[in-house]
């Protein structure tokens, strides 16, 4: 078997422990021990952005992240996000703009555009664009995505082409 | 799967350079963007001790120290790229940073991490090649904390390895702060903007006076087993005025001092043809400048 550890850290604002294995992925962590199965699973290697979380208020991939490195630290999910009210304008900008079609990039998605939001609240489609390259979408070809998000950063006008 | 035996987190340099003392068995994790998939995917195999540097203050931070600008290991891609001392001094770094994959392993990836997985396409090291850094390793050889230092050309040894001795720590980087007319500039060639590890990749730096760079450094990624000064590229630049003539010729030195691979990437060939090409572009444009 392999070594465990115990880890103790915030989870969507709520104190928690776990007791996970030293080589276990944070994503693996979330889903198989926390139950939280909203952050997904995609290539498991950095490229695609699904299994995006806010560590400390820094976007990461959390399959390249070791869960024992949670310890002492501040992560959210996508749950913590749904109920977070101050996302609602972001989440319900991604259902007007049908930025959402299979949905399964959808939860790594919102999590970097509120990342980028909270860090470049001004951000233009260029910005949106380059702050969301860590992240695929195979079906929607980005540009709904794009919009959805404009249309809740300052500058951002509903509906803006991109 | 590896047998790991222990989990540590040090809270200072000594604790961790005495648990790399007591064992040369230890893996050093820090952003783990390059560990976690190498383990994964069974091309690393984690040793016995796995020891977390993420707790260790004396690896943080990027201040003016004698003269120098010190980069401490843990210093992230996000954190360089945002710092207003690297923007100022640095911004060859920038420009590297700007390319490198995505936000999300930007704010995890930490510059250590990048230099002491050595690779060849390390989008830090060419940029650091021609800035002259050297690293800062820190040790606990008999009971007290040492530090050495050594210049980054002479760091890797080949994909993946380098100098630094299992005992040793790397703490940081140390880059001279560059003086008047300092130019350096960092071209990385991929087929698309993110995500993408360089095709090649180049540096130029040098003092530039009269169109001309003195003190000439150059540096290439992606073209040879380590990322690699390029002597006679930098000897066939060295104080010349850049006319056309100049240029080619340099450009054409460039070509032949380094020996890519065919990869899945790119044939060496067409590595060769970008070295010539972009050097050539990159010299157009000190002439100009
Ligand atoms: C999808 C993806 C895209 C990527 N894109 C790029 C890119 O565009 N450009 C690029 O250059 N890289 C890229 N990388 C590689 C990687 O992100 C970088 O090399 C990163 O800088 C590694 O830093 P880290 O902190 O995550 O290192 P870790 O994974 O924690 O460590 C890397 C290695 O260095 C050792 N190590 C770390 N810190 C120290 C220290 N202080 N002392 C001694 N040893 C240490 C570790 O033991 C390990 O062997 C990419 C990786 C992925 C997964
Ligand atoms: S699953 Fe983490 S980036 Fe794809
Ligand atoms: S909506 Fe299907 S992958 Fe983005």
């Amino acid at each position: 078997m392999s070594l465990k550890h115990d880890i103790e850290f915030k989870l969507n604002g709520v104190s928690r422990c776990a007791s996970v294995r030293v080589d276990m992925s944070a994503l693996d962590m979330l889903r198989d021990v926390a139950g939280l199965t909203g952050t997904k699973y995609g290539c498991g290697e950095g490229e695609c952005g699904a299994c995006t979380i806010l560590v400390d208020g820094l976007s990461l991939n959390s399959c390249l992240m070791f869960a024992v490195d949670c310890h002492g630290r501040d992560v959210v999910t996508i749950e913590g996000l749904a109920a977070d009210a101050k996302a609602d304008a972001l989440r319900a900008a991604f259902v007007e703009h049908g930025a959402v079609q299979c949905g399964y990039c959808t939860p790594g998605m919102v999590m970097q555009a509120s990342h980028l939001l909270a860090t470049h609240p001004d951000a233009d489609a260029e910005a949106i664009k380059r702050g969301i390259e860590g992240n695929l979408c195979r079906c929607t070809g980005y540009t709904k995505i794009v919009e959805a998000i404009a249309s809740v950063s300052r500058t951002g006008k509903p509906g803006a082409r991109s | 799967m590896t047998e790991i035996e222990q989990y540590v987190a040090p809270s200072s340099l000594e604790q961790a350079a005495e648990y790399l003392q007591r064992s040369g068995e230890v893996t050093i994790l820090a952003g783990g963007t390059d560990l976690m998939p190498q383990s994964q995917g069974g091309r690393l195999k984690i040793k016995r001790t796995l020891m977390n540097i993420q707790h260790i203050p004396e690896l943080k931070g990027i201040a003016i120290d004698g003269g120098a600008i010190r980069i401490g290991a843990l210093a992230t891609i996000t954190e360089i790229m945002q710092s207003e001392l690297i923007k100022k001094h640095l911004p060859i770094l920038i420009e590297a940073c700007d390319h490198f994959a995505s936000d999300q392993i930007r704010n995890a990836a930490t510059l250590g991490g990048n230099v002491c997985n050595a690779s060849p396409a390390g989008d830090m090291l060419v940029p650091l090649l021609v800035l002259d850094a050297e690293v800062e390793l820190a040790s606990k050889p008999d009971g007290g904390l040492t530090r050495r230092r050594l210049p980054l050309s002479e760091f890797f040894v080949g994909p993946g390895k380098t100098r630094r001795a299992p005992s040793e720590l790397l703490a940081g980087l140390r880059i001279g702060l560059p003086g008047a007319h300092h130019y350096a500039r960092f071209f990385k060639f991929g087929t698309r903007p993110a995500l993408d590890i360089a095709t090649i990749s180049i540096g130029i730096a040098g003092t530039l006076n009269n169109g001309a760079l003195s003190s000439a450094r150059v540096a290439f990624g992606a073209v040879a087993p380590v990322p690699m000064r390029a002597p006679r590229t930098e000897q066939a630049l060295e104080a010349r005025r850049l006319d056309a003539a100049t240029i080619e010729a340099v450009a054409g030195v460039a070509r032949d001092e380094v020996t890519p691979i065919d990869d899945v990437r790119a044939s060496a060939w067409y590595r060769k043809e970008l070295i010539h090409n972009i050097t050539k572009r990159m010299l157009d444009h000190v002439a100009q400048a």
